[in-house]
């Protein structure tokens, strides 16, 4: 009964503190800690028990407690260049200090890297564990540039699972128990599902959710996705948002109306997460929600490793630009949204490379208005705030021309 | 009735004050920008060339990178909007609008009616504005002014990076030590900044009639540099470094007209 007294914000800062405590204590009682990728199978590490922690996770807090630039500073004098990733300029910079106010993470025992999510991955955890002496496990997914994740893919992808399983059963000196194995995959689509189903209530008009509380709880389905805590986190936030949706609440205080929803392209600013967001709800615009969500709800039947593994490889950071491109249109078009923000991320070059097409084909399909500004991920140096609070009023004066214009016929 | 637009650039401030009838009655342009007293320096002279006096003004409407500094305003539209309505009004027709500023360009798509449709703005990056002008004109030791003119001279086709105003500046310094004529740099730099502009006009896509406003549209070589980079006539606006502040004035006139109804 006490548990129903707590809000989801609470549960949210509660699970992420313990998320990081456990694997501290984890790695000071000599047991194995890993680093991994964000949307890697975690299933099998949850199965065997090893503690994970995500370095993008870190470097996204690091980021929006505007503690970046020491790492990033340190990477830099070591050789690595600006042009390459951010998170990875701010994770080698920690690995080598050691020592963040935002959030400090056990040094890992092994690492596992998986690169759906981007290629740069590859080198920078190859680099990791060069450096650090220590194993690495690859999950090598290719791009898609079929419209559906190809069989002989997910076959490829599905020997490499069986492959980490072996090479974790080494490296921890366990036995992997299948039967776990089954039960960690059900958790998992169970959370991933209520993960979705949370940030769907957002299609609500107006929309409880403010979606830089996206970003927030993003933090939980990056951790926590095969836990039950996760799925009790998300859970309670589906209610509230239900319930503030129910009694026609909108994102913000009462009174503050909900003038045009959009959705966000690409990952947060996190050094700038106070003024892109102020730049927006001072406008009367809500982020509803992003192309984000979809990329932790991975959903596959239980026991399929197939399944799975086309599920890990089919994310949106992995499918061609037509993919993108319905993804996106269909998002518009389930959340009734007015408008897009892109995000061009100097740190993503595998997004941003795309984006201006994509920009160009969804306002053809869908009509819609969009806005690109500068920035980065991680890296403070790429933002201005005057640049974007400009962009986002001459993109509001877009937004209410077009509306006048649909008034008026 | 009288109505007020100031444009306060990165640069240089503009001012345009307008009757009921949208007649230019004061008009102001001076190269300072904003945080310097050009703001207060052109309303002034627009003022006293209008005869009126600030207290006459029904409705004022700040642009431009300053404009949230100006506390008097009525209102606050950006730029872009304020030159889309700048260039509906003085070219009817218009649909691309290129606008090259002290330290932003940017292309605005207008549609049927004038309304802006769509824009892309500059990295933040100097590369592709005034700002790379003004920097090249320092270099070949003449005034932002000259420049357009020592173009016209060139003969030979000279490449200059547009990546980086910076690099770009070394790599003219490198030219002029190996006796590239200064001329031949010149026209050099207009090339520069003209395919970096049309590369975000074709993002977006062109449509003609095409319009260029701004300070850097005063420069007449490189309006034909963009002409032959986009593969269209360009109408470069009446007064093009007012555009933005006249598209305000509009607006002032307009929104006065709208509280008042």
């Amino acid at each position: 009964m006490e548990q129903e007294k707590i809000s989801s914000k609470q549960m949210l800062n509660d699970l992420m503190a313990d998320h990081y405590q456990s694997a501290l204590d984890a790695k000071a009682n000599g047991e194995l800690v890993c680093w991994a990728t964000s949307i890697a199978p975690q299933e099998l590490l949850t199965t065997m028990g090893v503690k994970v922690v995500y370095p993008e996770n870190q470097a996204a807090a690091i980021g929006a407690r505007k503690e970046a630039q020491k790492f990033i500073d340190d990477s830099e004098g070591k050789g690595y260049s600006v042009d390459l990733c951010s998170y990875a300029r701010v994770n080698f910079g920690y690995a080598a200090l050691k020592d963040s106010e935002a959030q400090n993470v056990p040094m890992p025992d092994f690492i596992y890297t998986c690169s759906n999510i981007c290629h740069t991955v590859l080198k920078w955890y190859e680099n990791l564990a060069k450096e650090l002496n220590i194993p690495m496990i690859v999950f090598d997914l290719p791009f898609n540039h079929t419209y559906d994740v190809q069989d002989h893919a997910a076959k490829y992808m599905k020997g490499q699972i069986e492959e980490a399983i072996k090479r974790l059963e080494k490296i921890t000196k366990k036995k992997f128990d299948q039967d776990k194995f089954k039960a960690v995959m059900e958790q998992s689509n169970a959370t991933s599902q209520m993960w979705k189903d949370a940030t769907l209530v957002a299609k609500a008009k107006p929309s409880p959710l403010n979606g830089f509380d996206l970003f927030n709880y993003m933090a939980a389905i990056v951790t926590n996705r095969g836990t039950k805590a996760g799925y009790e986190l998300f859970k309670r936030w589906k209610e509230e948002l239900e319930a503030k949706a129910a009694a026609g609440q909108g994102p913000w205080k009462p009174g503050e109306e909900e003038k045009f929803r959009v959705m966000w392209d690409g990952i947060a600013c996190w050094p700038y997460l106070g003024p892109t967001y102020k730049g927006l709800k001072n406008n009367g615009i809500n982020m509803v929600t992003s192309t984000y969500p979809d990329s932790w709800t991975i959903l596959y039947d239980n026991g399929d490793i197939e399944g799975m593994a086309k599920a890990y490889s089919g994310i949106y950071c992995n499918s061609n630009l037509q993919n993108g491109i319905d993804r996106i249109t269909n998002i518009v078009n389930d959340f009734s949204l007015d408008g897009i923000v892109f995000h061009s991320n100097r740190s993503c070059k595998l997004l941003d490379f795309r984006q201006f097409e994509q920009q160009r084909q969804i306002e053809e399909k869908c009509g819609v208005a969009t806005v690109l500004f500068d920035g980065d991920q991680t890296d403070p140096r790429a933002f201005s705030t005057e640049q974007y609070n400009t962009r986002i009023q001459a993109f509001l004066e877009t937004l209410e021309n077009k509306k006048e214009e649909r008034r008026k016929g | 009735m009288y109505f007020l637009g100031i444009d306060i650039g990165s640069s240089s401030s503009k001012c345009v004050i307008i009757d009921e009838n949208k007649n230019i009655v004061g008009r102001a342009v001076k190269n300072i920008g904003t945080g310097t007293n050009g703001p207060s320096v052109v309303i002034g002279e627009a003022l006293a060339k209008a005869g009126i006096t600030e207290e006459q003004i029904d409705f004022t409407v700040a642009t431009g990178y300053g404009r949230a500094n100006h506390t008097q305003a009525d209102k606050q539209i950006t730029e872009i909007s304020c030159h889309g309505k700048g260039v509906a009004h003085l070219v009817p027709g218009a649909r691309t609008i290129i606008d090259i500023g002290g330290q932003d360009a940017k292309v605005i798509k207008l549609s049927e009616t004038g309304n802006v449709d769509n824009f892309v703005m500059n990295e933040k990056c100097a590369a592709g504005t005034g700002r790379f002008l003004e920097v090249m004109a320092r270099i070949l030791n003449c005034e932002l002014s000259e420049l357009s003119e020592l173009a016209k001279k060139s003969t030979e086709e000279v490449e200059i990076s547009n990546t980086c105003t910076v690099f770009a500046e070394s790599e003219v310094i490198s030219q002029l030590a190996q006796g590239t004529k200064r001329e031949d740099v010149a026209m050099g730099a207009n090339h520069s900044i003209t395919s970096r502009v049309a590369g975000l006009a074709r993002r977006i896509g062109i449509t003609p009639i095409v319009v260029m406003t701004g300070g850097v549209a005063i420069n007449d070589s490189v309006v034909h540099s963009m002409e032959e980079q986009i593969g269209y006539d360009i109408t470069v606006a009446p007064d093009p470094q007012a555009c933005g502040a006249l598209g305000a004035a509009l607006f002032a006139l307009e929104s006065f007209n709208k509280k008042n109804n």
